[in-house]
């Protein structure tokens, strides 16, 4: 699949922000954060809020007719991509809520009420996207059910990090935010080990002898293309990495991804909370969210392909 | 709506196409693209058109195959297309109800006034039915020359898809097949017509009909029935003078 520029940024920068706010909400909810932080929390959560804003403006930026896009709050009832813009626009409600009576100091048990409810629509909004690629069954490598929790993960993981970071710089940092990045940031990287072996060794669901019913008379090959120049087809869904390059950037999110975000938590595990260490894991665990999501496409192969003879 | 129609259609319009006298001759592709760049789903933008590397938006692509190997091996000409599936993904992704099947006939059409060009659709597919409009910003496809089949003012020897219209060999067939009764059902009956790729469980409603087994070759057909053959076949010949 074409790793569009849009939908990567979309992908990762929204799924920065629900993390973020997911662990900034959980955290006010159960008041591991002290509440009569105004400038923190209009600076943490606003900067989730306006993650999550970007990456959601940047979603709209491969659309045919970005003007439309309100169309796609009505067919929540079939579609994943429907479900996934109304969730967003929700998950706003209690989240913007939350940001507001935050920098007002505004305490008392109904915010943490807000606070969870802004959690678990962050949550669901993730989920959502998740699903839209799992559903996909054309595409063998989405269609499985690690797609979703690898999101998900990779949203509790980058926020995680985040939050980290945010309390570090505002001197409110804690051990929990470390424990909890380098918990997530190991069970992703075991998931998405477990994730590559598997569709490095699944057998194909769909082939070229059976998408041309012609396996009939053997093994099927494409003598003749259908036009002789690319189409929207081969290069929306024909996109082919190198084996090498997939290899180099697999390595790169593990040792970039993972390796050195999980360092720097076990560090400040250690050493205590350090605004400089939690920035570097941030970081690394962002570059390594992106090039893990451009795999994601570049490396997933389209049943369509199998018509033009491709294995 | 994007959900599908809450009776499955009765009626179920769509193509038959012969691989056994399909002769890939494009035809079809290109009768298609004269009608549709009009049609419903007008136009079928080109980009490049005169330059070197012209491409744009057609509905029905027609590949070259080599199936098998030696003398038991195949060329097939396949034209591809649309299947109007019984249960297609590509309307239940949508999330604008651009993309729908209609309850009448089972066409699955786009309304280009709702798409916002999320391309999901051509994601769902399988088939490479949807190919994207840049120029207008929309998803496209066939429409089954809707425009056509139920069009009063032109001939009713002419309302049928302008592909099925303009096939020389009369490779492609169109009609009901949702009626067991209609030619197209008894052909698909009898020939043995085929989905593709049914392991996605769409249920296209379109059905391929497999090259015919082959007849057998002249010599290998004597020999099979016991004639002689070569110098043999000669003297018995002369001696039945």
């Amino acid at each position: 699949m074409n790793p569009a520029p849009s939908v990567i940024f979309f992908t990762t920068l929204s799924g920065l922000g629900y993390g973020l706010a997911f662990w900034l909400a959980i955290a006010r909810a159960f008041g591991a954060v002290p509440a009569d932080t105004p400038w923190f929390g209009a600076i943490s959560l606003g900067a989730a809020l306006a993650l999550l804003s970007a990456g959601l403006l940047s979603s709209t930026a491969h659309l045919g007719h970005p003007e439309r896009a309100w169309r796609a709050f009505s067919q929540w009832r079939t579609s994943w991509l429907s479900r996934e813009g109304v969730a967003a626009v929700v998950t706003f409600v209690p989240l913007g809520l939350l940001w507001l009576a935050w920098m007002l100091g505004a305490t008392g048990g109904i915010w943490a009420l807000v606070a969870l409810v802004g959690a678990a629509l962050a949550l669901i909004t993730v989920y959502c996207t998740g699903m839209i690629y799992q559903s996909l069954k054309p595409i063998q490598a989405w269609a499985t059910g690690w797609t979703t929790p690898i999101y998900l993960l990779f949203a509790l993981m980058t926020g995680a990090h985040a939050v980290a970071a945010l309390a570090a710089w505002f001197g409110y940092g804690a051990s929990w935010q470390a424990g909890a990045a380098l918990i997530l940031t190991v069970v992703l990287a075991i998931s998405k080990f477990m994730y590559w072996r598997s569709v490095d060794t699944a057998t194909p669901f769909s082939t070229p002898e059976s998408a041309t019913g012609l396996g009939r008379f053997g093994r099927v090959r494409q003598l003749e293309a259908p036009h002789v120049t690319e189409n929207y087809i081969t290069r929306e869904m024909g996109f082919k990495v190198a084996r090498k390059h997939a290899a180099k950037l697999r390595m790169i999110v593990y040792a970039i991804g993972f390796g050195i975000p999980a360092l720097v938590a076990m560090l400040m595990l250690i050493s205590g909370p350090s605004a400089l260490l939690a920035t570097i894991g941030i970081l690394a665990a962002m570059v390594g969210a992106i090039a893990e999501r451009w795999l994601f496409f570049a490396e997933a192969k389209h049943a369509v392909m199998n018509f033009y003879g491709e294995r | 709506m994007t959900s599908l129609p809450a009776t499955a259609p009765v009626k179920k319009l769509g193509l038959v196409i012969d691989l056994d006298t399909c002769v890939g001759c494009h035809a079809c592709a290109v009768n298609c693209k004269e009608w549709n760049t009009g049609g419903e789903m007008a136009p079928l933008t080109d980009m490049d058109p005169y330059g070197a590397e012209p491409e744009g938006v057609w509905f029905n692509r027609v590949h070259g195959y080599e199936a098998g190997d030696g003398a038991n091996g195949r060329t097939v000409h396949f034209p591809r297309s649309c299947l109007h599936c019984e249960t297609p993904a590509c309307v239940t992704v949508c999330p604008t109800g651009a993309s729908y099947k209609r309850e009448e006939d089972g066409i699955v059409l786009v309304d280009e006034d709702k798409c916002i060009g999320c391309k999901l659709c051509s994601w769902a597919c399988p088939y490479g039915a949807r190919e994207f409009d840049e120029t207008v910003g929309v998803m496209k496809k066939c429409t089954l020359c809707v425009d056509r089949i139920y069009n009063e003012t032109i001939p009713e020897a002419e309302r049928v898809p302008a592909c099925v219209s303009t096939c020389p060999a009369s490779a492609r067939h169109f009609g009901d097949l949702g009626d067991p009764n209609s030619d197209v059902s008894k052909l698909v009956a009898e020939r043995g017509g085929y989905d593709l790729a049914p392991e996605f469980d769409y249920k296209p409603t379109n059905k391929y009909l497999p090259p015919r087994e082959r007849m057998p070759s002249a010599p290998a057909a004597a020999e099979a029935a016991g004639e002689p053959q070569g110098l043999l076949k000669w003297v018995d010949r002369m001696l039945s003078i």
